[in-house]
């Protein structure tokens, strides 16, 4: 369901100026990094966003027409009214700290926690920011584009135990 | 001096004797971690029966196998899990490295998967297939049954012929993306 009007206009008295997009019938804003967490609140508490379906990233390097490196995405659900929005905020190395949701949002704990362990944004405030899929003692962020697909020897680099070893 | 023996009893070697022993009362160790262990599953169900064979006990402790089963990918974190089960199990022990994957990571060529379990533990046979057919898998430890009785000796000597750790050392010596030291490697 698109979202209301009303919760567009809310956040544009809120933050200002405020980019919203519309892609097939799915309403979009673009909020400044600064001003994410008092946007959150106000979805929130005001206008009744109760779900964190999802927190994910895009990594635009070499991508065309980009102008910023990572575009944090951070859908949001409200259950009782079945009104959906998503919330951009565009981030630039080196400067990767955003604050974390998860005070709003529970649920928010290991989506971020995947985000972090993926791209390696900075969740500020997370209460447990460790990776959660690979390895503690990875060093990489495997999902960025510039990291090689095969990797950089990480899967290999195990002492081999041979037959006379064990 | 001619001995006289009866006609019931038969005269063997007592390797002979433990190799026939051992190959018939393999207890695998499945280690599924994919769609192979399904497969696996259905091997050693009743139509497929794999009890046939003196293997349908499949135990899940290392301590209490003899064959460990690995049947799946296996990723980076996993690997030194599977590392140290072979550890724990044993001797005598074989490995049957079942399906594409955990033969080479079949077509998961990415940055997680480990391209080939021989790498970093000794494997006995492998079984090509995605997943593998359950006759496949009663194949390999028919395969593996004439393994045991041919090279098993009672002192367990056959686990250190040089030959054969030679080319299983092979495997390791392909090339691999920039290996040196990626833990100290700054981001």
């Amino acid at each position: 369901m698109p979202a209301d009007p009303a919760t567009l206009a809310a956040l544009q008295s809120l933050l200002g100026d405020v980019a919203t997009s519309e892609f097939r019938g799915d309403a979009r804003a673009l909020v400044d990094k600064n001003r994410l967490l008092d946007a959150m609140k106000l979805l929130k508490n005001e206008r009744g966003f109760d779900l964190l379906v999802d927190v994910t990233c895009v990594d635009y390097v070499n991508y065309r027409d980009a102008a910023h490196r990572f575009g944090l995405v951070y859908l949001l659900a409200n259950t009782e009214t079945n009104e959906r929005l998503t919330v951009r905020v565009y981030l630039d190395e080196p400067d990767l700290v955003v604050p974390s949701m998860c005070p709003l949002w529970a649920g928010a704990n290991w989506f971020e926690r995947e985000v972090y362990d993926m791209f390696g944004i900075q969740f500020e405030g997370h209460p447990d920011l460790r990776r959660i899929l690979m390895p503690d003692e990875f060093t990489a962020f495997p999902l960025r584009k510039d990291y090689p697909l095969q990797g950089r020897g990480e899967r290999h680099n195990f002492q081999r135990i041979a037959r006379a070893d064990a | 001096m001619a001995i006289e023996t009866p006609d019931n009893v038969v005269v063997t070697k007592l390797d002979e004797l433990a190799n026939w022993c051992r190959k018939n009362s393999l207890w695998p160790l499945p280690f599924a971690t994919a769609c192979c262990g399904i497969e696996f599953m259905a091997t050693g169900a009743s139509k497929y029966d794999i009890a046939r064979f003196g293997a349908e006990a499949m135990r899940f402790s290392p301590r209490q196998a003899d064959l460990l089963i690995v049947a799946g990918r296996v990723v980076m974190k996993m690997l030194p899990v599977l590392q140290r089960i072979w550890q724990q199990m044993h001797e005598p022990k074989w490995c049957i490295s079942m399906g594409a994957c955990a033969s080479t990571g079949g077509v998961f060529d990415n940055y997680a998967v480990v391209q080939g379990i021989d790498r970093f533990i000794p494997v006995d046979v492998y079984i090509p297939g995605c997943p593998p057919r359950p006759e496949q898998v009663i194949q390999a430890v028919i395969d593996l049954q004439d393994k045991i009785q041919r090279e098993g000796t009672i002192q367990g000597s056959e686990f250190e012929i040089a030959a054969r750790q030679q080319t299983k050392r092979a495997l390791v010596e392909l090339p691999v993306y920039g290996r040196a030291g990626y833990l100290t490697k700054q981001i």
